[in-house]
């Protein structure tokens, strides 16, 4: 059981105290849920200036290649993506695929700039320990994997995220969505990548443990940043149409019911050479059974996730596997995967609340347009 | 007088007429309010009937009616400003107004010296 005792922290688990964060267990780690100015707040600061995250929880790790084998093309094994046209400096998501076509976890992966035949690794804190071990079974003396415990990872997020940055950092608006690069700030070796989970634009910045507390204060001393808990992350992720693992995905679920289609490389899809491909090309080609499809519920009730998803005439269709207030959207919104027949955007369904049966209609994901700075 | 139950409700009581909403522990432990919903005018309960329901960002609670009765009134303004429960959860964020029907049971709820020294055991 996780008791507040055994909970790991993160390097900034004290200056979480400080600014009055409500700390809740989070993959085994004591996570600020929310600061005093309270989720919606906070979600609503991070669409209109800058929201600081710390996401050191999540898993970071260097794999490089023993051989003259290049990485990205190594990884490919594991994943449906090209990794090995990644070029240096640039960072894609992907999917780590077991043998059934199903998602371990879902990551970044960025091939380094400066570090010859090496990729960098963010998968999430509750995968970490799985993923790592999983990865490390497949290549053997192949590749090395260097897993960073202890580094933190800051997220910056917002309109003003590359404004903010620039103070530290006069490279920020220079770099591109889905780029990364290693820089040096307030004399940390830290490696920044334009990217996030919010959507909006924003970057990720892994710190060496004793760094991030100074580069977190530095930002919070810019009145357009706020510390933003777990709570809004979860608000702006869902309202950005982004997945939760362990929620809108797992390892039973496929890329395609996933609708993440997209991280299917087309050269791949020729050649199959990914785990669970029998499965995924065939779906592929005739369509998955069930969809991942936004849904918005139509009243003012949340749809939570479990909440039971039918047709209109009452039958079970689907369940929500993510479902809250979008306080950017003004209104409940949801996710959940229905059966492929009613996956059609605009199509009525109900939902099951508290006994009663909800109107709801599938949307269109995302709720609230991404602003990406390509 | 203002009574409060072990579930975070108050009613504030006048003659045989209550007004009943959540208690600023509650609406704090809560978080941001974004969904409320509230009994039909006219309808009858028994003390402790789930009455109403109150989301926040964070989840749904049920509201148990500290005193059985008919609700007379329901605030409207809330339907306009959820807002006002988190930040007058005593005044202009009350959620309904009940006849009681058996006034003994306000004597099993506590006085606010009690309840507040019940809240301190909480946290």
């Amino acid at each position: 059981m996780e008791t507040p005792e055994n909970l790991k922290k993160t390097p900034l688990f004290n200056l979480h105290a400080e600014l009055g964060g409500k700390m809740v267990p989070f993959a085994g780690y004591n996570m600020p849920v929310q600061y005093p100015m309270g989720v919606m707040k906070e979600h609503l600061h991070t669409r209109a200036a800058a929201g600081l995250f710390d996401v050191s929880h999540m898993g970071q790790a260097f794999l490089r290649a023993r051989g003259d084998q290049d990485i990205g093309k190594l990884f490919e094994r594991l994943v449906p993506g090209n990794i090995a046209g990644l070029k240096p400096g640039q960072l894609r998501y992907t999917l780590l695929l077991n043998n059934t076509g199903g998602i371990m976890d879902d990551l970044m992966v960025t091939r380094h700039e400066d570090k010859d035949n090496t990729l960098f690794l963010v998968v999430n804190a509750a995968c970490k320990e799985q993923d790592f071990a999983h990865i490390r079974d497949k290549f053997k003396d192949e590749a090395d994997l260097e897993i960073f415990n202890g580094r933190g990872l800051i997220a910056l997020q917002g309109p003003e995220a590359e404004t903010v940055l620039s103070r530290l950092w006069n490279g920020s608006a220079n770099l591109k969505f889905m780029q990364a690069r290693g820089v040096d700030i307030l004399g940390y070796e830290c490696f920044i990548s334009r990217s996030g989970y919010t959507g909006e634009d924003g970057f990720e910045i892994s710190v060496p443990g004793e760094g991030a507390e100074d580069l977190v204060r530095a930002l919070l001393a810019f009145d357009e940043v706020k510390a933003i808990g777990l709570g809004a992350r979860d608000s702006l992720r869902l309202e950005a149409g982004l997945c939760l693992y362990g929620h809108d995905l797992d390892e039973g679920t496929s890329p395609v019911e996933a609708d993440l289609v997209w991280t299917i490389a087309k050269a791949r899809r020729k050649t199959g050479d990914f785990p669970g491909a029998g499965r995924i090309l065939k779906e592929l080609e005739e369509g998955a059974a069930r969809k991942r499809v936004g849904i918005k519920p139509l009243g003012r009730a949340l749809a939570r996730e479990g909440t039971e998803i039918s047709d209109q005439e009452g039958s079970k269709i689907g369940v929500i596997t993510s479902g809250g207030f979008g306080p950017s959207f003004g209104g409940p919104v949801a996710m959940g995967y229905v059966a492929s027949a009613h996956s059609a955007t605009g199509t009525r369904v109900g939902l099951l609340v508290r006994g009663k049966m909800l109107e709801g209609e599938v949307y269109a994901l995302p709720f609230v347009k991404q602003d990406y700075k390509r | 007088m203002i009574k409060y139950s072990k579930d975070h409700e108050w009613i504030r009581v006048d003659g045989d007429q209550g007004v009943v909403g959540i208690s600023d522990y509650a609406q704090e432990s809560l978080g941001d309010i974004v969904f409320v919903e509230l009994p039909e005018v006219g309808a009858s309960f028994s003390s402790k009937d789930e009455v109403a329901v109150v989301e926040s960002v964070k989840a749904a609670s049920e509201i148990y009616t500290p005193v059985g009765g008919e609700i007379t009134a329901v605030n409207k303004d809330l339907a306009g400003d959820l807002s006002l429960v988190n930040s007058s959860p005593m005044e202009g964020g009350w959620f309904y107004k009940i006849k009681i029907s058996d006034l003994s049971e306000l004597d099993r709820l506590m006085d606010e010296a009690a309840y507040n020294k019940y809240v301190e055991t909480l946290s």
